[in-house]
């Protein structure tokens, strides 16, 4: 990235034919360039050798990016499809909005993880900082780690597991039982990123569906 | 939005890299920060009992020489001085009020930019790369920097508006973020006796930890102290006389990643400025946690 523009770059990717055989491609010396492989369409696999700047593989359909390093601010958000995998940390935002797909992060990922994620799985081989899944509406997010304060705060349906400490749970938080469908569908994804823990270490949180409607007894907090 | 970058030399051998290595960085932050720039760097130190004294005047062909004078006849002493651009950097053998007080009242045009026995603040409206230029930064020498670039926000496009603000002696702080309690803040510190010189959000937060410091706090009390009084989003760098800090506030919003390695200590907003540090790949590296205090103060090694 020394050598030539991000958006030469995300052309570049961008305008490859549906049947390319230009399958693999190596990014080198990211030097924390923003916007890397945005925006991906195909099934084609790119790797960025070193630390990605904000919003690398945002957006992605059908890629799988494999980050070999760190990587900045809203890594793989708003994916809808495909994998993203980070090799190193991963900044705020991790998997924002993230409609479908994947996200593998090896080590930590700091405030925010999975905020507003709308189907994406997330799975976080670390630890994920303060309000995780904040407003979470779909998708599963996998913290093999602890998780930071205000967990899940204002969540809708999607779900989390956490295998480690929990700082504190955000508003309309629960812990929920863990039943058999979610013991399944946690393998399933421990599985997939070659996990070797089980899905009985973990416990699960969502919401308690309390704000979703307006209750009169909460007049006098408005 | 507005960037932050700090770099500590470690290595003697390094330091004469200083100005060259903080310039690449901050020069990478001018998309964060484009209006204006400034920057504290840590040099030699003057002797104990003399002052170095950082000042400014708006127009360029401004005589130093004449205002040398001046302190010669004021202080009895020879006050040798070095003018960059609209700055100029004195020595002197007095104490910083009798400074001052002498300046308000003789010379109210100049500013003073920054007081110490090491520091030097210089700062302008302008591009990063303009400023760097302007005060030849890359060939300057020391044991560290820190910088801002700024996107101006809350308050006008102004230099003395820009970072970093000066908040004691040695002492200075930049600032990514913007303060929502800084007016009424700023009416308190008043009446504490504090004076300000421009509407700005950043100038506030300098003022406080100024205050709380001449109150007896440490630095990392007073930054403690700054974790519960001021209200708003920020990242800040404080510089030391041998080293610096950095705070963030609960919500972490702002950005900062931090790098150590065997030859130095850098903090930037992004990881793109530190890119271009010498051994970045081996660099342990990671984000400060929001509401911790972090104080560096730096062993320099040969």
């Amino acid at each position: 990235m020394s050598k030539t523009s991000v958006r030469k770059l995300n052309q570049a990717l961008h305008h490859l034919p549906a049947r390319t055989k230009l399958k693999h491609w190596h990014i080198l010396q990211p030097r924390g360039t923003h916007a890397v492989a945005c925006g991906l369409n195909l099934p084609i696999t790119v790797e960025i050798d070193g630390h990605a700047g904000y919003y690398c593989a945002g957006m992605n359909q059908l890629a799988t990016v494999i980050i070999h390093g760190n990587a900045g601010v809203g890594v793989a958000e708003n994916m809808m499809s495909g994998l993203v995998h980070v090799k190193g940390n991963a900044s705020q935002s991790a998997g924002a909005t993230g409609h479908g797909g994947l996200l593998v992060i090896d080590g930590d990922a700091s405030a925010r993880c999975g905020i507003s994620m709308k189907g994406i799985d997330i799975i976080v081989k670390g630890s994920v900082g303060h309000m995780s899944a904040f407003m979470a509406q779909a998708g599963n997010l996998v913290v093999c780690g602890d998780a930071g304060a205000a967990l899940g705060d204002s969540i809708y349906e999607a779900r989390i597991f956490v295998r480690g400490k929990v700082k504190d749970l955000g508003s309309d938080c629960v812990e929920k039982e863990m039943r058999d469908k979610h013991r399944v569908r946690l393998a399933e994804l421990l599985e997939v990123a070659k996990l070797k823990f089980k899905p009985n270490e973990f416990r699960r949180y969502g919401s308690a569906r309390q704000l979703y409607n307006f209750h009169l007894d909460h007049a006098g907090k408005y | 939005m507005c960037g932050i970058v700090g770099l500590f030399i470690k290595k003697k051998s390094l330091q004469t890299r200083l100005g060259e290595l903080f310039s690449g960085m901050l020069h990478c932050m001018a998309s964060r920060g484009p209006d204006s720039a400034g920057f504290a760097i840590y040099g030699a130190a003057v002797p104990p009992g003399k002052l170095k004294l950082t000042l400014r005047h708006a127009q360029e062909d401004f005589s130093w020489q004449e205002l040398a004078i001046s302190f010669e006849r004021k202080f009895k002493t020879k006050t040798p001085f070095t003018i960059n651009s609209t700055h100029a950097v004195f020595v002197l053998p007095a104490k910083e009020a009798a400074i001052r007080r002498f300046l308000r009242e003789e010379y109210s045009q100049v500013r003073i930019m920054s007081v110490g026995r090491r520091i030097e603040i210089m700062k302008e409206v302008g591009s990063p790369a303009s400023v760097l230029d302007r005060f030849k930064v890359r060939q300057m020498r020391g044991s560290h920097a820190i910088g801002h670039t700024r996107m101006a926000t809350e308050s006008a496009v102004t230099t003395a508006g820009s970072h970093p603000f000066s908040t004691g002696q040695d002492l200075c702080l930049v600032h990514n973020g913007s303060l929502s309690n800084h007016n009424r803040l700023r009416e308190n510190l008043k009446h504490e006796g504090m004076t300000f010189e421009t509407d700005n959000d950043s100038e506030v937060a300098a003022g406080y930890l100024a205050w709380r410091l001449k109150k007896g706090d440490s630095l990392a009390r007073a930054l403690r102290n700054a974790l519960k009084d001021l209200d708003g989003f920020y990242t800040f760098t404080v510089g030391t006389r041998d080293g610096f800090a950095v705070v963030r506030d609960p919500i972490a919003c702002k950005p900062a990643v931090m790098a150590e390695s065997r030859e130095y200590v850098a903090m930037a907003s992004e990881y793109r400025s530190l890119a271009g540090l010498p051994g970045i790949e081996k660099a342990k590296l990671w984000e400060p946690e929001p509401a911790a205090v972090y104080c560096w103060s730096g062993q320099i090694t040969e």
